[in-house]
């Protein structure tokens, strides 16, 4: 208990870093964020000094910066210049549609890479092997948004098999609860929208998960042998166990404690690669929304999004932490 | 004065690392050759390197030369209409020779995988190195930023850096180093808390080499090892990186060929003409694979306690 407070303390200087940065990133760009909101409307100079004023542009930087920080923690990150409409709302609008295809890629991800780099451990240097990890390698050097354009031409475009753009088809009728529409169109008990939001889903999903299925496959693979030729692995052997038990009573639970961490990697990764696979695949979801906004200079969304992100990451870190204790109660105790 | 502290250095080293540099270097290239994985990645690298170099030569028309009756036109051995051994891999939407912006193309990748590196590695392992041999205010403070940093995920930090700093060769490859120096501090800490306080730096600290001799004679060149490995690992994602970002209208000028940038155009057009984004996805897929194979053998041949598992 004490180790997570002090671990949850850790995280605010670290939390008031992140947004040191994300503030400095925004107020280096070159342009006058007033003369973007103005850019074409002809407004006066007066109007623009009024604007400049109302939204504290004209007071020294480290004022901005506490008023930014102090906002931020009520939740207000600003208003978009483009959408017209606040940071925060934009974000929540489009955070269930990446949350869905960060879950689903997660989920591809770890079906490939768990049996896979589990049987190479165990069959080491076998065919089985060599081939994983030659996919693996293979799979690390091609470059996702490639892979998810090939796709689209080949699967969606071509045999027209999935659909390889967008989140959900206009005829659907979706009613929205929650935003999700796996959830949504099972509350709703929409079956044909369900369908349809689940062969959306498909593309975009395997592309991600691939990407981050090609790594983790190693590292559940290493971390496999790490505990191979373990004493208790030898003990248990010894004591006449079978096989099977020895794998997941004795071998799993020690190799998947590293594997824990890189969940939370994974999340963080996954939320990194949806910025390019979002945007290649229409996906409406916060990562396109933050390419949109840079072509659309809308630098408070920017903002607001590398922000959100890095929230997302350090809880995410923070939560592994706590499986990590609670898995191995020894590192509590240090 | 560098005399007689190698004899005290020798007598306190491990046998292991005793046998001289040279030696050590040696094996590990020896090491590297029987790879033929890496050998081959080499190889692969090298002719990347020399098509980059040479591309002005090496490609066969003007990559900017527009020619709009050749618009789209496919790549030979298809046995479609319209190909021509003039332009084997076919042409663009403006009717540029595709093969000659490929060539070309592959100039920024090697310059912003080069620099990034070489940036991101030098500045990342001081800071590490620094952290790991003061210790003590600077390194928390080091530290704490490095934390920050780690809270972003680097494809996205280097976006908004990337957006923040505009368009242009120099802005992106400072987008991508800062987003990715990082991991070298880390690793360089580790490496240099352990080495700090083995004998042989005790050794030179008795008698009196001064900090930065420690530190650039002895210390760096034992942490030269993993910076390489990560280094020639990190080519590859920095590659992949600068072809998304370019990809994503964010890296260089839309008027300079690129490989994402020419995958951006081939999007556009891909119900037509699929050989547009095919093939600057296959020639970055090759030049990482290539990295990443020499990065594996060079791991394994640095680390032999890696290799003998």
């Amino acid at each position: 208990m004490q180790y997570l407070l002090r671990r949850l303390f850790l995280t605010v200087p670290v939390l008031l870093g992140v947004t040191i940065i994300v503030f400095t990133i925004m107020h280096v760009i070159p342009g006058d964020p007033v003369q973007l909101i103005f850019s074409g409307t002809g407004a006066s100079l007066e109007q623009k000094q009024a604007m400049r004023h109302s939204l504290g542009l004209d007071r020294p930087l480290p004022v901005q910066y506490v008023i930014y920080v102090s906002n931020a923690i009520r939740g207000d990150l600003g208003q978009s210049i483009h959408f017209k409409q606040p940071v925060t709302e934009l974000i929540l609008e489009r955070m269930p549609a990446t949350i869905e295809l960060t879950m689903a890629s997660l989920f591809i991800a770890l079906i490939i890479a768990f049996p896979l780099g589990i049987i190479s451990a165990l069959k080491r240097n076998s065919a089985i092997d060599h081939m994983a990890m030659t996919g693996a390698t293979l799979g690390i050097s091609l470059p996702t948004f490639w892979v998810g354009i090939l796709l689209i031409m080949l699967v969606a475009v071509n045999l027209d098999w999935l659909p390889g753009f967008g989140r959900i088809s206009y005829e659907a009728n979706l009613e929205k609860v929650t935003g999700f529409h796996l959830i949504d169109s099972l509350i709703t008990w929409n079956i044909p929208a369900f369908k349809d939001a689940f062969l959306h889903l498909i593309l975009p999903a395997i592309v991600l998960g691939i990407a981050a299925a090609t790594f983790t496959t190693r590292l559940v693979r290493s971390s496999m042998l790490g505990v191979i030729r373990k004493d208790y692995v030898v003990t248990a052997r010894g004591k006449g166990l079978s096989e099977w038990t020895i794998l997941h009573r004795h071998m799993l639970r020690n190799a998947l404690i590293p594997v824990i961490t890189l969940i939370g990697v994974m999340i963080g990764a996954l939320l990194g690669g949806a910025v390019v696979t979002e945007t290649i695949f229409a996906w409406p979801g916060i990562g396109r929304l933050v390419i949109q906004a840079i072509n659309n200079r809308d630098f408070p969304v920017v903002q607001g999004v590398v922000l959100f992100f890095a929230i997302i990451r350090l809880t995410i870190n923070f939560v592994t932490d706590v499986l990590y204790v609670w898995l191995d109660p020894r590192i509590g105790h240090v | 004065m560098s005399e007689p502290m190698d004899k005290v250095t020798a007598s306190v080293k491990p046998p292991e690392l005793l046998t001289p540099h040279q030696s050590e270097l040696k094996r590990v290239f020896r090491t590297l050759l029987l790879s033929k994985t890496a050998v081959f990645g080499a190889i692969v690298f090298g002719l990347f390197v020399l098509t980059a170099i040479l591309a002005p030569v090496l490609a066969p028309h003007d990559p900017d030369q527009q020619n709009l009756e050749r618009r789209l036109a496919p790549p030979i051995g298809l046995g479609k209409e319209g190909a021509s051994y003039e332009y084997p891999l076919g042409n663009d939407n403006l009717g540029r020779d595709i093969l000659s912006r490929l060539i070309v193309g592959s100039r920024v990748s090697l310059l912003v995988g080069i620099s990034v590196v070489a940036m991101a590695s030098v500045a990342g392992s001081a800071v590490g190195a620094m952290s790991g041999y003061y210790r003590g205010k600077f390194d928390n403070v080091a530290m704490r930023i490095v934390d920050v940093w780690m809270a972003f995920p680097s494809l996205l930090l280097a976006i908004a850096f990337g957006a923040a700093l505009g368009p242009g060769i120099s802005n992106l490859v400072f987008a991508l180093a800062l987003a990715s120096w990082v991991v070298y501090s880390r690793v360089v800490r580790a490496e240099v808390l352990v080495l700090r306080e083995q004998e042989f730096i005790l050794a030179a600290q008795c008698i009196g080499a001064t900090e930065t001799r420690i530190i650039t004679r002895h210390i760096l060149p034992n942490v030269l090892p993993p910076i390489l490995v990560i280094a020639s690992l990190q080519m590859g994602t920095i590659i992949i990186a600068e072809a998304s970002l370019s990809f994503l209208g964010i890296g260089v000028q839309s008027s300079v060929p690129t490989w994402g940038g020419m995958l951006a155009d081939g999007r556009e057009f891909m119900r037509q003409s699929w050989w547009m984004a095919t093939f600057p996805g296959i020639a970055i897929s090759i030049v990482v694979l290539s990295v990443n194979l020499f990065g594996d053998g060079l791991r394994d041949a640095l680390d032999p306690q890696l290799r003998k598992r």
